[in-house]
């Protein structure tokens, strides 16, 4: 079939002569009256001149820079088909090396991970934004589950995530509820709502899917502003308590023994800093693993399935509700847990953290970062959440260059950064099963 | 397969669909009997898919009951059941005229995801599944065996870890009922199976059904275009033309009926023959 392809790719000098003595020709008939013929004032009366000999170069130069053009655009088209024969041939074996190559990449990743707060135990700035980007992570892993996996798609995230945020501060101040007990409570609660939310929304397909969950989000948002009494309104909440080292406070001076006191450290706000972090990575690390495991079983292949063919699944005697049920409870609990942490890292949150467009951002993490693949959403968040932060020098043109960036991804992989799909079993080639 | 003449597995009464004013589905009755291949044909949009579409539960008929013989279950009418019911509960299983295979996902996967309802139980809501209880771990690896099973005996096993999607039409086709044949159907509703196929693999389409009668006793009902599957597996035919149904019988007995010829080739009746003449073009 390539032999068919590249017949005739390659130009013969006869038809490259022809090629750009047609050009030559309209440059002629274009040049005539634009270089060849031109008026001049002379003694007060309009004279037409000719400048043949400007024209004749202007034609030598339209007919050997389309020489030259066409050579050039051949010879690229030449390498890229010459490429991309190569890249056909490697595909098969590269899809059998880029799984385990990815799962390097990914321990390397989480080596990286553990190591940074060490490494940067000073720097205030970039073990925050580091934490910034592994809450993004998580709410990216969550979401993953709903809109690469079981192909539902889901514009209004972060009002799980709102939901998540309110729980633990609502239940921290009023009812002097810890961190780590409030942590799984709150998780049920976002993930009761977004039961209450898939119940009757889910039979809906696509674009209405993701008008309901974009108005489920706007409402939950709406009514966060607007019960004074429930949420404090716009005002929000403030002074949630921060999450503990296992009942030992980050401060600087207490009665009780405080973290640093009990490790006989001299007290450092960067404890508490370094702390959180390590709390968000254990957070999406656990949520990874749990994700993994899913996937691998009948659930995660019943919501792949579903995001494939819902028919078919009917069809094989699959409850398609219940699969995107439990999709969307389980992504909507891990959106709460993640905003727990949130708001316990803030200490305040008000409806503005729970905007549209932290929706978007984390719904273009799922799709930059290649649905369904867990190592693209790390990689879209690095990105999504690094290029705001390096572009501040450049003010108000920041989510100019913001948009460029995603459709400069979007061009180059249209799929994701990473799009590669790792079969949740494999058969061995003596027949045998291996995972 | 017995002898005796059998109760039937799936009795069809009075169905009738309508859209709107047109009935797809115009007061069909049909007897299907167990062990049997039963074939449906008919001019296109005779109505033979509505008719799937009406059993499998995709549809909600407008009149007339859709009856199953369930040897464990009972009586069970169709109709009233939701469409994964249908393949779960009645084990009736079809495939689809325009394949829908999961084309992101291995073959195996494919087959795996058909037996879903058996391990999801084994997973007991995931639990078993997440600790990787042994329990799990022995109803997965049965799942693969029987997968393993099907994808040899369909002569796919070398095909078992590639993207159901990146495989030519043909194979797809056989993918698509092995899948349904992972679910343990009672019945097996095809629809055209054939389509697309060329005559070799159409000649070995024929062989694979009257095997599964033969060595698994299923029930077959199957719609096709391609007569050279019809005529040549079907114990039965039954023939509908615009929502009825205008004969029954044997293959060869179908081949001679006036009405199925006249339905297939178009009749010539008086109103075109005069308007023929008077416009003065043979018709």
């Amino acid at each position: 079939m390539s032999a068919l392809v590249f017949a005739n790719d390659a130009p013969t000098a006869a038809e490259r002569f022809r090629d750009a003595s047609g050009v030559a020709l309209i440059a002629l008939l274009l040049g005539i009256p634009m270089i060849g013929l031109t008026t001049a004032d002379q003694g007060g009366s309009l004279q037409v001149l000719t400048r043949w000999p400007l024209l004749a170069a202007f034609i030598a130069a339209s007919f050997c820079g389309r020489l030259a053009v066409r050579y050039l655009l051949d010879a690229l088209k030449q390498r890229r088909q010459t490429h991309d024969r190569q890249t056909c041939a490697a595909a098969a074996k590269e899809a059998r090396h880029s799984g385990r190559m990815l799962e390097w990449v990914g321990w390397l990743a989480f080596g990286l991970a553990l190591v940074l707060p060490i490494v940067f135990s000073d720097n205030r700035y970039v073990v925050d934004t580091a934490t910034t980007v592994l809450i993004y992570v998580m709410l990216g892993w969550g979401l993953n589950v709903v809109v690469g996996l079981a192909g539902l798609l889901d514009l209004g995230h972060v009002a799980f995530y709102a939901v998540g945020a309110y729980a633990y501060a609502l239940l921290s101040t009023q009812f002097g509820w810890g961190f780590w007990a409030a942590l799984p409570v709150a998780g049920l609660i976002a993930g009761v709502f977004g039961l209450a939310l898939g119940w009757p929304s889910l039979r809906l397909r696509g674009d209405y899917l993701a008008i309901v969950t974009l108005g489920f989000g706007e409402i939950i948002r709406v009514v966060l502003i607007n019960w004074t009494d429930f949420s404090g309104g716009p005002n929000g909440i403030s002074s949630i308590p921060r999450p503990t080292f296992f009942g030992l406070p980050f401060v600087p001076s207490s009665d009780n023994p405080t973290f640093a006191t009990y490790f006989e450290l001299e007290f450092s706000p960067m404890h508490r800093i370094i702390f959180l972090y390590y709390v968000i990575l254990a957070l999406s690390l656990l949520t990874n693993v749990l994700v993994k495991r899913l996937r691998k079983l009948p659930i995660g292949r019943a919501w792949e399935a579903v995001r494939e063919d819902e028919i078919a699944c009917k069809a094989l005697g699959m409850n398609v509700t219940n699969a995107k049920l439990s999709a969307f409870a389980l992504g909507a609990m891990l959106g709460g847990v993640a905003g727990v942490f949130f708001a316990a890292r803030q200490g305040f949150i008000s409806p503005e953290s729970f905007t549209f467009n932290e929706s978007a951002i984390i719904l273009a993490i799922v799709v930059l970062g290649g649905m369904g693949s867990q190592l693209g959403v790390v990689l879209a968040s690095v990105v999504l959440v690094l290029l705001p932060e390096l572009g501040r020098d450049f003010a108000e043109y920041r989510m100019l260059l913001f948009g460029a960036a995603m459709i400069l991804i979007m061009v180059w992989r249209p799929g994701g950064i990473l799009s590669h799909r790792e079969p949740t079993l494999r058969l061995s080639p003596g027949g045998g099963r291996r995972e | 397969m017995s002898n005796e003449i059998a109760a039937p597995l799936l009795s069809v009464e009075r169905l009738t669909m309508r859209f709107g004013g047109l009935a797809a589905i115009d007061d069909l009755s049909l007897d299907v009997p167990p062990g049997k291949i039963t074939g449906v044909i008919g001019p296109n949009g005779a109505g033979k898919t509505t008719f799937f579409n009406c059993l499998t539960g995709f549809y909600k008929p407008t009149v007339g009951s859709v009856r199953l013989n369930h040897p464990e279950r009972g009586v069970l009418r169709l109709e009233e059941l939701p469409s994964h019911q249908v393949a779960h509960t009645a084990q009736v299983v079809r495939t689809f005229q325009n394949i829908r295979l999961f084309p992101k996902m291995t073959v195996l996967e494919n087959l795996i995801v058909a037996q879903h309802n058996v391990l999801q139980k084994a997973s007991q809501f995931s639990l078993a599944g997440i600790l990787g209880l042994p329990s799990y771990r022995r109803a997965e690896a049965q799942a693969v065996d029987k997968a393993v099973d099907w994808l040899t005996r369909l002569g796919l096993i070398d095909k078992a870890d590639t993207a159901a999607g990146d495989l030519p039409y043909g194979t797809q086709r056989r993918i698509e009922i092995a899948r349904a044949l992972c679910v343990d159907p009672l019945l097996l509703c095809l629809d055209e199976p054939a389509a697309g196929l060329n005559p070799r693999e159409s000649g070995e389409l024929n062989e694979l059904l009257l095997r599964l009668v033969a060595d698994e006793g299923l029930t077959i009902l199957l719609i096709e275009h391609d007569m050279s599957v019809v005529m040549n597996v079907s114990d039965h035919i039954c023939v509908l033309n615009y929502g009825r149904k205008i004969a029954e019988g044997t293959p060869r007995q179908m081949q001679n009926d006036p009405n199925v010829i006249k339905a297939y080739l178009g009749e010539e009746d008086a109103d075109e023959l005069l308007y023929g003449e008077r416009v003065g073009v043979k018709a």
